[in-house]
């Protein structure tokens, strides 16, 4: 048998190659294999034959390791792309492709930042519509990358068109409330407009949506990272030619600032596509330092104000802070979910988790008391309806993210439920965001 | 009899729910045991099983566990739960639903017994 050993060996070497398939996986499907093996040894044939035989039957390990790639997206979310399957990986025209996306919105924004003039002057436009000159870039990288079809390339585009003509036509009076909450948001809904392209236009899997949740986590790391890199060098940049020129450090920043951050957008992009076995050990090292962290400060902040009393400590930004607090409790909870294996029992980090989204829970809802009462006195801003729709909808979120959670502690559903709740959930973030865009302006008079 | 790929694969999720209802089991089992029970005829890509499976898994239908029984290997093996029952009860609606309109069409149309002759 020493023969059959060495090459079960060999093929299990094999098997493990797929990035879809972990070490668990090939121990089972070893166990098949030796399994069928001594069966059709006991049939009477020879150990060669029955190991070909054997691994025959297993099936192609092209079309296995797919299969595995198809539920185990999650493993290799990098190199997802499904539409790639017959065609082999050519990593070289990758980043080139990145780079050509890249260079494309550094110089957008800065064709945008001459016409307007900046920074010598500051025109309302130019911050409505940043970006507008940034993300359709992104989305087009991945509407390539994907390899859309001409009908989602259509579809891709159709947001970002009606968003521009949206944005650019709504007769904003001066100073006004909304343009500026129109800037605040348009990132948002382009962002998930993004979405479309980067799942390859499937956006009713629930995988995929997960996929862009994880996405979405690792971009923004990249991006802080490169953000640093860039300040840093930014820095030593402006000390360098301070002595040279009067304000030849200036121009270089004015230059390289905006191009820099809007081509970082698709080069973080194509870093979490193609090298993301870093940062794919870093988000479960961050969720687990940050999970507890947060859990402490949320709760002992509840605790605070349910002794203290809340309507004392309110100004009019505090609903603001609060609406920060969730979305990034609302981050650490998709986060967490998105590195996390599915079919895990309940852990401490659950019950931490938990923790923290019902102690923010608890806090918020002293919060929108009273800052419900305080609308009911002073009448409705934009700024006001705009926090409070985004609080409502948050809150609706992580309430029934904390009631699953509870459950799934409990043992009474699967994990796979908690995921189904965000995953359906992603739209309407989507939604109230292009409210804000769409209908909020017009609502208060484009005031 | 070549059974079609669409139909098997269509079939696969309440065959191997239908046969965790029946009791525990690992890989290899489940498939001489799907072997049997079509006469041969329904034919797997024996490693197909494992990520549909996982799939399972990952729904919540079926737990796992890694064993090493007295005398045999290492073996990871299924136990279906409740929410499982539940969508094999489902599938079980699905299924009779299909085969009783086919059922009832062939009758009418005189091509049962034909049907039955050869299998």
């Amino acid at each position: 048998m020493d023969g059959v050993e060495a090459q079960i060996a060999e093929w299990r070497a094999y098997v493990a190659k797929a990035p879809a398939v972990n070490g668990r996986d090939v121990d089972e499907l070893d166990a098949h294999l030796r399994d069928q093996i001594a069966e059709l040894d006991a049939a009477g044939l020879t150990a060669d034959e029955a190991f070909l035989v054997a691994v025959k039957r297993m099936g192609d390990l092209d079309s296995l390791s797919r299969e595995f790639a198809r539920e185990h997206s999650g493993r290799l979310w990098k190199q997802l792309v499904l539409s790639d399957e017959d065609e082999p990986a050519r990593p070289s025209s990758r980043w080139f492709e990145a780079l050509v996306f890249a260079l494309a919105a550094a110089a957008a924004i800065q064709v945008a930042r001459l016409a307007a003039h900046f920074p010598a002057e500051e025109p309302e436009w130019l911050l409505r519509n940043i970006s507008l000159f940034v993300l359709p870039f992104l989305a087009g990288y991945f509407a390539r990358r994907r390899q859309l079809d001409t009908r989602r390339w259509v579809l891709a585009a159709t947001p970002f068109v009606l968003v521009a003509l949206v944005v650019n036509l709504y007769p904003y009076r001066a100073d006004s409330a909304t343009e500026l909450l129109v800037a605040l948001y348009l990132p948002v809904v382009l962002w998930f407009a993004v979405a479309y392209p980067y799942m390859g236009g499937m956006t009713r899997s629930h995988e995929r949506r997960m996929d862009f949740v994880r996405f979405t986590g690792e971009w923004v790391i990249y991006y802080a990272l490169i953000a640093l890199g860039g300040g840093v060098l930014l820095g030593l940049t402006a000390l360098i030619f301070e002595p040279i020129g009067t304000d030849l450090d200036e121009r270089v920043i004015e230059w390289i600032l905006p191009s820099g951050a809007a081509g970082a957008v698709i080069v973080a992009a194509w870093l979490v596509e193609s090298k993301q076995h870093v940062v794919e050990n870093m988000a479960p090292v961050l969720t687990m330092l940050f999970t507890p962290l947060f859990a402490v400060m949320l709760s002992v902040a509840a605790a605070t104000y349910a002794v203290s009393g809340v309507a004392g400590a309110f100004d009019r930004e505090l609903l603001g802070v609060f609406d920060a607090l969730l979305v990034v409790v609302l981050g650490l909870v998709l986060y967490a979910m998105s590195a996390r294996a599915p079919f895990l029992p309940a852990g401490l980090m659950d019950r931490v988790q938990l923790l923290a989204v019902a102690s923010a829970l608890i806090l918020d809802v002293m919060v929108l008391g009273a800052m419900v009462a305080r609308i009911g006195d002073l009448g409705l801003t934009p700024n006001r309806a705009a926090a409070l729709g985004l609080n409502l909808v948050l809150l609706v979120n992580l309430a029934a993210a904390a009631w699953l959670s509870m459950r799934f502690l409990t043992g009474r559903i699967a994990f796979h439920r908690l995921e189904r709740w965000q995953t359906s959930y992603l739209p309407i973030f989507a939604l109230w965001a292009a409210t804000v865009v769409a209908v909020l302006p017009p609502l208060f008079a484009f005031g | 009899m070549n059974i079609n790929k669409d139909l098997v694969a269509a079939s696969a999720t309440p065959l191997v729910l239908a046969i965790l209802a029946q009791g525990e089991s690992y890989g290899y089992a489940i498939l001489k045991r799907v072997r049997e029970l079509s006469g041969g005829e329904l034919e797997w890509t024996d490693g197909m099983l494992y990520p549909l499976l996982h799939r399972l898994l990952r729904l919540g239908y079926v737990t796992t566990e890694w064993r090493t029984p007295p005398e045999g290997r290492r073996r990871r093996y299924y136990v279906i739960t409740d929410d499982g029952r539940a969508a094999l009860a489902e599938q079980q609606r699905q299924w009779v639903t299909v085969t009783r309109a086919l059922g009832d069409v062939w009758r009418g149309s005189g091509w049962l017994p034909t049907a039955l002759g050869e299998a």
